[in-house]
């Protein structure tokens, strides 16, 4: 037991101009987010409501547990990226409990084009998959849409990552025993067919629901063969004649049901192998986090203090406190499930990195999950610190994260820039969730820095060539490379490209990871063996 | 002392007679209908029988099972309880004849007081007082003033054809007799073709007091005080007390000695009842004597602290009387409310239905629940409806009322309609309070009892609504991972509030409730009126705060189905949740033929309107029968098939037409 004192002053000019700067960031995403909820607008949800249809949300609300939680994902994919505004990159996902299961929920909205596939729809839905995979979680489509967006074929159909992969993970998971269940409430079509056609099981709306590999229009024009759409595929040909489906539902929430009977009658068990306390809230208010972390990543903070708005009743009990105190590590509890933090309050030197190793050694062995609480600059630059090896140093941490098969999540809470974001397990190290608070950035190195590298390097090339470059030029080469650094690397831009999980609002940290812990510990935790350390 | 009886009745008196037998270390032989087979008295009993189908005729009637039961089980008497059997002379007389006791009066008792004019007569002659009047065949208008005269006003003429209040007038006096003779004859000729009249005493507030008289074997008799059981409805007991308010000890001594002679006219034995009518004036009239015990005599054991079972079985062993009439003292007053399955607000017209919740009011030295029933059982249409009498005692009226208002708020019963609002509603009622006691006071007083809640449905919703979501938070939670934040009942939603929907059902009426989670609970909002709902349930018992006020309540949600109970006030209301019956998952039905095989029987023809699963054909194929039902009601339009054609796999076998929707 170790508490963790900590006292900010709430009315500091400092804290007061932070929390604003952070309130109207969150302020910001929620605002959007709320737009996003509209999926493609008024008219369009008319019409898809005048059909008898529920909006996904609305499925989804009614899927889940009354009352229960849905942390969503990915919220802002798309956002700006393509011409047309695709909300949600029309396609809602997300963990909820089920019949008392935690489930992965795939729901798309055909009310943003037709939940036709936009490349960020295939990248936003395999995203999904494989979470429900790495914490083997039931997987729940609910299916309605055209299938993939022909202008976009594309970067939507050949490779590896594209629209083929989603049947292939449906395949691979029900092998592994991971249940896939299907509900058709709209329509299904083509590749789309395969969705239920793959599922363990499926079920179809009456009226709504059709599985087929050619709609109408092209039988017409390949066959010359008119038939309607529900004669073509719907709930009486799949459930009657074909068995492609085998639940008949009278309507969208009678599809629910019969899906929330499905998980009902899974005989899955959630075993934790964890040391699980009760859950005890912290001692100081989440909403604090606004004034301790503001939005200027260059002003610092104690990460100790954002661990103490996290982790239960603000006790942290502290790993070689007084030894590479650049990386805090510590063991915690979050809604009662054990968790190693690591986080960062510096920059990393070669000491913090190897602590950082031998901490999640310690993690590994003991099969406690691991967070990364990331606000990373980087790793120390200088001769004296390459001549010490901080390469080596930074890479055995790196192959600690790396080979690490505990639950990592990993919450960007400041900036995530070059190496640090490596050792530091950031999305390339397949953590199992990956967040971003709305003031964090990543990027390779930061704005500035890349200017002046790319500055240094245009100045020498000029004096080699005996030219000149005055300092007003030199701050006009800079300014775009600035701009550019700040725009790729805001978690708006990153989001949208499906880098994370989601931007969340910091005072729902400690919500978010446990639901993030909770889901993870659906698979068994697994034994680690690590690479070869470079001593 | 007899070693074992029998107890041919159910519900609440046989528990009350087993309990005491049981006392006195009597084993006890119950007997019960098909529909009792689980009920309360059966589980009691040392053991039971069972006599026949649920309706009385054929169970709890059937006096031939019940001796031949008695005979074979070896039981020396008989208790009969009150109703059914009890009052049946056949019955005492064939009991008498198989040297079994019937605990109860002579048949001769029974019989001298079944029919009421010869009691009338019998009573006359004992000197009991009866209401005066005239009911003599000679109809002279001077001799009928004569009589009225003798009488004494105000008196009432009624058509001696009469109901309904024609040809009934009320005289005040004297000089007004003539002229309403003449009015009343003619509407009485008019309406009845009959202008015969009688004259009877007109009592304005009359009340309903009751002796209770005991006599023994050796010829004594006493009586222990009276009740008053003026409050009723339709000739139904609603509360019943003792002492009667306002009885001067003259009057009950008076009352009582009557009652003992007139139960000495016909050499009664046993437990009886001897019902007046008692004026304001002090003045009381015979109506009837009942000859069982009846169903408020715990009023008078609570007053007299007597158990009169243990009297009635002492007395039909020989025994003496346990006590002289000097012995028998009174003292405080004690009230028994009857608990019914019934709406008040319907006319008291009896319901049935299944006891879902029950739960009593907690028994002490002031308060006692004689019930037969417990929670799960049914309330059938075969019985009388009550399901309980609660009785409560102190030492004075006030105090008394007090006790069964606060007894009728924690008597709560889910599943069905009760009178429980309403009896509260009595008890509490500044008129009953206040002794304004007479057979009209429920009429008299209806608009006071029949008060409609004063809370509105917005706050009930309210309650209701945040009774489920604490019954959500426990039940909820998965054992093996109590606390995971998908187990909070919270609605979290990332990045957004989620107002949680919610539909109720009040009667015919929808009402929409959205809730939003709070740090320290919820908003609920109902119909768009905002209430701030904090609470917490233990059991049935929620504690819960709305808009600053704290409040306790009971409550009991079966499925979608939701009771709550708030001093004594009941609120319904049903959860409108989507559900579907799986069985119906056919897909529309088939009519066609499932695999090759032989038709076996056909039981519809064209024309035929079928209602849905009704089996039209039924064939036989792999050794199996399978039966081809309609999708749905309609007509069947054609039968292609007769019994003995083989038929193919997808055949269609028969062709039904729907019903035309309106």
């Amino acid at each position: 037991m170790s508490i963790i004192q900590s006292k900010v002053n709430t009315r500091a000019e400092d804290f007061v101009a932070r929390q604003e700067s952070m309130q109207t960031a969150v302020s910001d995403l929620r605002e959007k987010v709320s737009v996003i909820e509209q999926g493609g607008g008024p008219s369009y949800q008319e019409r898809h409501t005048a059909r008898g249809k529920l909006l996904p949300r609305d499925r989804i609300n009614t899927l889940i547990d009354p009352g229960s939680a849905f942390l969503e994902l990915s919220q802002m994919a798309a956002y700006k990226v393509y011409e047309d505004n695709i909300p949600a990159a029309g396609i809602i996902t997300g963990i909820g409990r089920v019949s008392g299961q935690e489930c992965m929920i795939i729901a798309n909205d055909a009310t943003v084009k037709g939940g036709t596939y936009f490349p960020l729809t295939v990248k936003k839905h395999l995203r999904a998959q494989e979470i429900a995979e790495q914490n083997h979680l039931p997987c729940i489509y609910l299916v309605d849409s055209g299938g993939a967006n022909l202008p976009q074929q594309d970067d939507v159909f050949p490779d590896r990552d594209h629209f083929g992969r989603i049947f292939f993970n449906q395949a691979r998971m029900s092998s592994k025993g991971i249940p896939q269940v299907a509900v058709v409430m709209g329509l299904c079509t083509a590749g789309g067919a395969y969705v239920p056609a793959m599922a363990d099981e499926s079920i179809i709306v009456r009226n709504q629901g059709t599985i087929f590999l050619a709609g109408p229009p092209l039988v017409k024009a390949a066959t010359g063969e008119v038939v309607s759409a529900e004669d073509l595929g719907g709930a009486d040909v799949h459930c009657k004649v074909s068995g492609v489906a085998d639940h008949y539902a009278e309507n969208d929430q009678h599809a629910l049901q019969i899906a929330r009977t499905c998980i009902a009658n899974l005989n899955r068990k959630k075993e934790i192998n964890l040391d699980i306390k009760p859950s005890v809230e912290p001692l100081y208010p989440a909403e604090e986090l606004y004034g301790i972390v503001g939005t200027d990543l260059k002003k610092p903070f104690d990460v100790r203090d954002v661990i103490a708005r996290i982790a239960d009743g603000s006790d942290f009990d502290e790993f070689k406190k007084n030894y590479g105190t650049t990386l805090v590590t510590g063991f915690a509890h979050i809604y009662g499930y054990p968790v190693g933090i690591i986080a960062n309050n510096g920059i990393l030197f070669s000491e913090s990195a190897q602590k950082g190793a031998h901490f999640i050694e310690l993690c590994c062995q003991r099969k406690i999950p691991l967070l990364f609480l990331q606000n990373i600059t980087g790793f120390m630059v200088g001769q004296k610190y390459e001549a010490e090896g901080i390469a080596k140093h930074g890479a055995k941490l790196v192959t600690a994260v790396a080979c690490a098969e505990v639950p990592k999540l990993t919450v960007l809470i400041g900036g995530s820039f070059g190496a640090g974001n490596y050792g530091m397990c950031g999305r390339a190290y397949s953590p199992n969730f990956l967040w971003m608070w709305p003031n964090a950035r990543i990027s390779v190195m930061g704005g500035e820095q890349a200017a002046g590298v790319m500055a240094t390097v245009t100045r020498d090339g000029k004096e080699r060539k005996g030219e000149t470059w005055s300092a007003e030029e030199e701050a006009k080469f800079k300014k775009p490379i600035v701009d550019t650094y700040e725009h790729q690397g805001h978690p708006y831009y990153a989001s949208a490209r499906l880098w994370d999980d989601g931007v969340i609002d910091p005072a729902q940290t400690r919500a978010v990871i446990g639901m993030g812990l909770s889901a993870a510990l659906n698979k068994p935790v697994g034994e680690t063996r690590f690479g070869i350390f470079r001593m | 002392m007899f070693s074992k009886i029998l107890i041919a009745n159910r519900g609440e008196i046989a528990c009350r007679v087993i309990q005491t037998a049981h006392r006195l270390g009597i084993r006890c032989v119950a007997v019960y209908s098909e529909a009792d087979r689980n009920a309360r008295h059966v589980a009691m009993a040392d053991e039971a029988f069972l006599l026949g189908p649920a309706p009385s005729s054929e169970s709890y009637l059937r006096a031939d099972k019940i001796l031949q039961i008695a005979l074979k089980s070896g039981a020396q008497a008989i208790h009969p309880g009150y109703g059914f059997l009890s009052e049946n002379t056949e019955f005492a007389n064939a009991c008498e004849a198989n040297d079994i006791a019937f605990i109860g009066p002579p048949a001769s008792a029974i019989a001298a007081m079944g029919s009421k004019s010869a009691a009338k007569d019998i009573m006359l002659k004992a000197d009991v007082p009866l209401v005066p009047g005239y009911h003599g065949a000679d109809q002279d208008p001077a001799l009928l003033k004569a009589e009225a005269e003798k009488c004494g006003f105000p008196l009432l003429l009624k058509a001696i054809a009469g109901g309904g209040g024609k040809g009934m007038r009320v005289v005040t006096h004297i000089g007004e007799f003539t002229e309403a003779l003449a009015a009343a004859q003619r509407e009485s000729q008019n309406a009845f073709g009959n202008p015969d009249m009688l004259i009877e005493r007109y009592l304005t507030k009359p009340r309903h007091v009751e002796i209770q008289v005991f006599c023994d074997k050796q010829g004594n008799g006493v009586y222990l005080a009276e009740r008053d059981c003026s409050v009723q409805r339709r000739h139904q007991k609603v509360i019943e007390e003792a002492p009667a308010p306002g009885l001067s000890d003259e009057t009950r001594k008076a009352m009582g000695e009557t009652a003992v002679a007139a139960a000495k006219a016909i050499d009664y034995v046993g437990a009886g009842t001897v019902e007046f009518l008692y004026d304001e004036d002090g003045s009381f009239y015979f109506m009837e004597m009942n000859t069982r015990l009846q169903v408020e005599h715990p009023v008078t054991e609570m007053i007299t602290g007597q158990d009169l079972v243990e009297w009635q079985l002492r007395i039909a062993d020989g025994e003496p009387l346990p006590l002289q009439q000097e012995q028998i003292q009174i003292r405080g007053h004690a009230l028994e409310a009857r608990v019914y399955a019934e709406d008040p607000d319907n006319d008291f017209l009896p319901v049935t239905g299944t006891l879902h919740y029950l739960r009593t009011p907690d028994e002490n030295a002031h308060v006692r629940v004689d019930t037969g029933v417990i929670e799960g059982d049914e309330v059938s249409v075969y019985y009388d409806p009550m399901i309980a009498k609660l009785i409560v005692w102190d030492e004075d009226r006030e105090q008394a009322i007090n006790r069964m208002v606060h007894a009728l708020e924690s008597y709560r019963i889910g599943g069905m309609k009760t009178n429980i609002r309403f009896l509260r509603q009595l008890a509490d009622s500044k008129p009953f309070r206040d002794q304004e006691l007479d057979t009209g006071f429920i009429e008299k007083h209806n608009d006071l009892l029949f008060q409609k809640d004063k809370t509105d449905i917005q706050s009930q919703l309210a309650l209701a609504t945040s009774y489920v979501l604490e019954t959500e938070r426990q039940t909820q939670p998965n054992k093996d991972d109590p606390d995971s934040p998908f187990n909070l009942q919270t609605s979290w939603r990332l990045n957004a509030n989620y107002s949680r929907p919610m539909e109720w059902v009040v009667g015919e009426d929808h009402h929409q409730v959205s809730i939003v989670e709070q740090q320290n609970g919820y908003d609920i909002t109902v119909d768009n009126v905002t209430f701030k709902v904090s609470a917490t349930l233990s059991d049935d018992h929620l504690r819960v705060v709305i808009n600053g006020h704290r409040l306790s309540i009971h409550g009991h949600l079966a499925g979608n189905d939701m009771t709550l109970f708030r001093e004594g006030q009941q609120f319904q209301c049903q959860l409108f949740r989507h559900t579907f019956d799986e069985s119906d998952q056919s897909a529309g039905g088939s009519l066609t033929a499932p695999m090759n095989g032989a038709i076996v029987a056909v039981l519809a023809e064209a024309g035929q309107i079928v209602k849905q699963g009704e089996t039209l054909v039924i064939m036989e194929a792999m050794k199996m029968e399978h039966s081809i039902r309609a999708p749905h009601d309609g007509t069947v339009t054609e039968v292609y098939f007769a019994v003995g054609d083989l038929v193919s796999d997808g055949a269609a076998l028969v062709a039904v037409a729907p019903v035309e929707e309106a």
